[in-house]
């Protein structure tokens, strides 16, 4: 485990302890699952499809209880929505922009709703909330796009605002469920550099739940791979290689192995037992230009 | 494919036809000779709505003030009912079957009710108008905010949003346009409710007028009091219409320049 136990100096900020989540009764999701993340850590969550990586993502939002163990977010246990000890944002694949908001507006959604912003909104929206949040658009490369409405925008750059959506509120724990799942691979590659540009600019904690395992070695420092359901986290790695990554940093052989390796794994918890599968039998695939 | 017309060569034909339909009326009845007790001449109409206009007047506003508030308070308690239904899976499948077949009773049979409780007059025209107001509303409402992506929610929630935000913030917007939807509707069939309960059960009205008239063979004065209720009902419907023009233009992405 890399958390230190220097006398709890500093307790993680998301803590997941024994947790098991059933659905309906007979849905296992989650087996005694136990994840701790560091303040200001990078963490991807990977795994088969169904292994239970939202299920994670939703306990520590709080939009799940788990059945049995407990899930802890900035001390606190995570009891009803909106109690949270700390902020959070939240992005999903699908942006989920508002069509009848201006990009600006649905960026600034978050600040008309969480305390302390929520009182000010009405009197900063025009002034202080604006400039925050064409900062942000700015910071993704939307400069200027603030003013048009969502159905002028591209997959990519819907996506963009909803980052900066999910980020408006200086949230301390950042929320990413497959975040670029739906869009092509080069929009992919450039927003996985906007994503790194704001996680090294503004440090929240990141848990990113992702199937793109190239992604996960691109963004993340630290992986954390799932067994397929009941989900429990059977590898868990740091990713040192040095920040900013960068697309060629990416052809490295060193960044392949360790793609390589994450995708043997998977492929082993897919079909215990055997690792002749045939997706252990063409790794390079993915990482091949 | 035909391409659309220019608008303004749209609304010349329009208003051309019409004009040619009055015409035809006109002269066909001139021609074949046929009796003002069966089929009056629009300009017999036309004289008779001049002549009688200071009886026919108070009427009218009677019968658009009857209309209005039975469709404003058939609005509100639909709005009410709507987004109580719309804003919980369980209270929507429990309700729709219920509000399924209280709309599908025809409304007509609801007037006598009234008149036993209220006895006639302006009430049961008020409330049968509301009556039939209500489900459109309701029913578009609840189908609104019942489609609300589930994962929008999930981020305003934990954001900490309480049920009443995400209902202002976005339920209710994105409810919009079936609740304009629904409110054209619902003014027209406010506007024949009203007119059916001064019909049956009222002693004021531009229904009640048609009645007496059409009692005392006054035929040219039925067809003014039609008249009457036709411009009224395409006042009714152009408000309405503008007014969801105004308030949904984001629905109809990239036509014409988007309002700022
Ligand atoms: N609301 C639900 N009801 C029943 N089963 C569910 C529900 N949500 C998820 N599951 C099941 O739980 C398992 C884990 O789901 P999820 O966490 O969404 O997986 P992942 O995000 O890793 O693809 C899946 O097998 C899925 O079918
Ligand atoms: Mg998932």
């Amino acid at each position: 485990m890399s958390d230190t136990p220097s006398a709890s100096a500093q307790r993680p900020m998301i803590e997941l302890s024994d947790v098991t989540v059933r659905y309906g009764g007979n849905v296992v999701a989650l087996d005694n699952t136990t994840l701790r993340i560091d303040k200001g850590d990078f963490v991807a969550l990977v795994g088969p499809s169904g292994c239970g990586k939202s299920t994670i993502l939703k306990l520590v939002a709080g939009l799940l209880e788990p059945t049995a163990g407990a899930a802890i977010v900035g001390g606190r246990e995570v009891g009803a929505i909106g109690s949270h000890a700390k902020r959070l944002g939240l992005a999903f694949q699908n942006p989920t922009m508002l069509p009848w908001l201006s990009i600006l507006d649905n960026v600034m959604i978050p600040l008309k709703i969480v305390e302390p912003f929520r009182q000010d909104y009405r009197r900063k929206r025009k002034g202080e909330f604006r400039e925050r949040a064409e900062a942000l658009l700015e910071q993704v490369g939307l400069a200027g796009f603030g003013n048009k409405r969502p159905w002028q925008l591209s997959g990519g750059m819907l996506q963009r605002a909803s980052l900066c959506r999910a980020l408006v509120h200086e949230p301390d724990i950042l929320l990413l469920d497959e975040p670029f799942g739906a869009l092509d691979q080069f929009t992919r590659e450039e927003l996985w550099d906007t994503m790194q540009d704001l996680w090294i600019n503004r440090r929240p904690t990141v848990l990113l739940v992702t199937h793109d395992l190239r992604e996960s070695a691109y963004l993340a420092s630290r992986i954390c791979v799932m067994s397929s359901r009941p989900g429990r986290i059977i590898e868990d790695q740091r990713v040192t290689f040095a920040r900013p990554r960068t697309l060629e940093s990416s052809y490295q052989p060193d960044f392949t192995t360790l793609v390589q390796q994450l995708r043997m794994s998977i492929a082993e918890a897919r079909a215990p037992g055997s690792s002749q599968t045939p997706a252990a039998s063409r790794p390079l695939e993915e990482v091949s230009v | 494919m035909n391409k659309p017309l220019p608008r303004w060569r749209r609304n010349l034909l329009s208003f051309s036809a019409m004009i040619g339909f009055f015409l035809l009326w006109e002269v066909l009845c001139r021609l074949l000779g046929v009796s003002e007790l069966v089929l009056p001449v629009p300009s017999q109409i036309a004289a008779v709505l001049i002549d009688k206009m200071p009886i026919l007047w108070p009427h009218t506003q009677q019968t658009l003030m009857t209309t209005l508030i039975g469709f404003f308070l058939g609005v509100f308690i639909g709005l009410l009912i709507g987004v109580i239904i719309g804003s919980s899976r369980v209270a929507y499948d429990i309700a729709y079957p219920l509000l399924v077949g209280f709309s599908s009773i025809p409304k007509v049979a609801v007037v006598p009710i009234f008149v036993v409780w209220f006895g006639s007059g302006t009430i049961p025209a008020i409330l049968t108008s509301m009556v039939i107001g209500i489900f459109p509303v309701v029913v578009n409402v609840a189908t609104g905010l019942a489609t609300t992506e589930p994962e929008l929610e999930d981020v305003l929630r934990v954001l900490g949003a309480k049920k009443r935000d995400i209902l202002w913030n976005v339920g209710l917007p994105r409810t919009l346009p079936y609740l304009f939807a629904s409110l054209k509707i619902a003014l027209t069939s406010a506007f024949i409710g009203t007119v059916l309960a001064e019909t049956v059960a009222s002693n004021k009205g531009i229904g009640n007028v048609m009645m007496i008239a059409s009692g005392n063979f006054d035929v040219p004065l039925v067809f003014a009091g039609l008249f009457i209720l036709a411009a009224l009902g395409v006042a009714l419907y152009s408000v309405s219409a503008l007014l969801e023009n105004r308030f949904t233009s984001w629905t109809q992405r990239g036509k014409g320049s988007e309002a700022a």
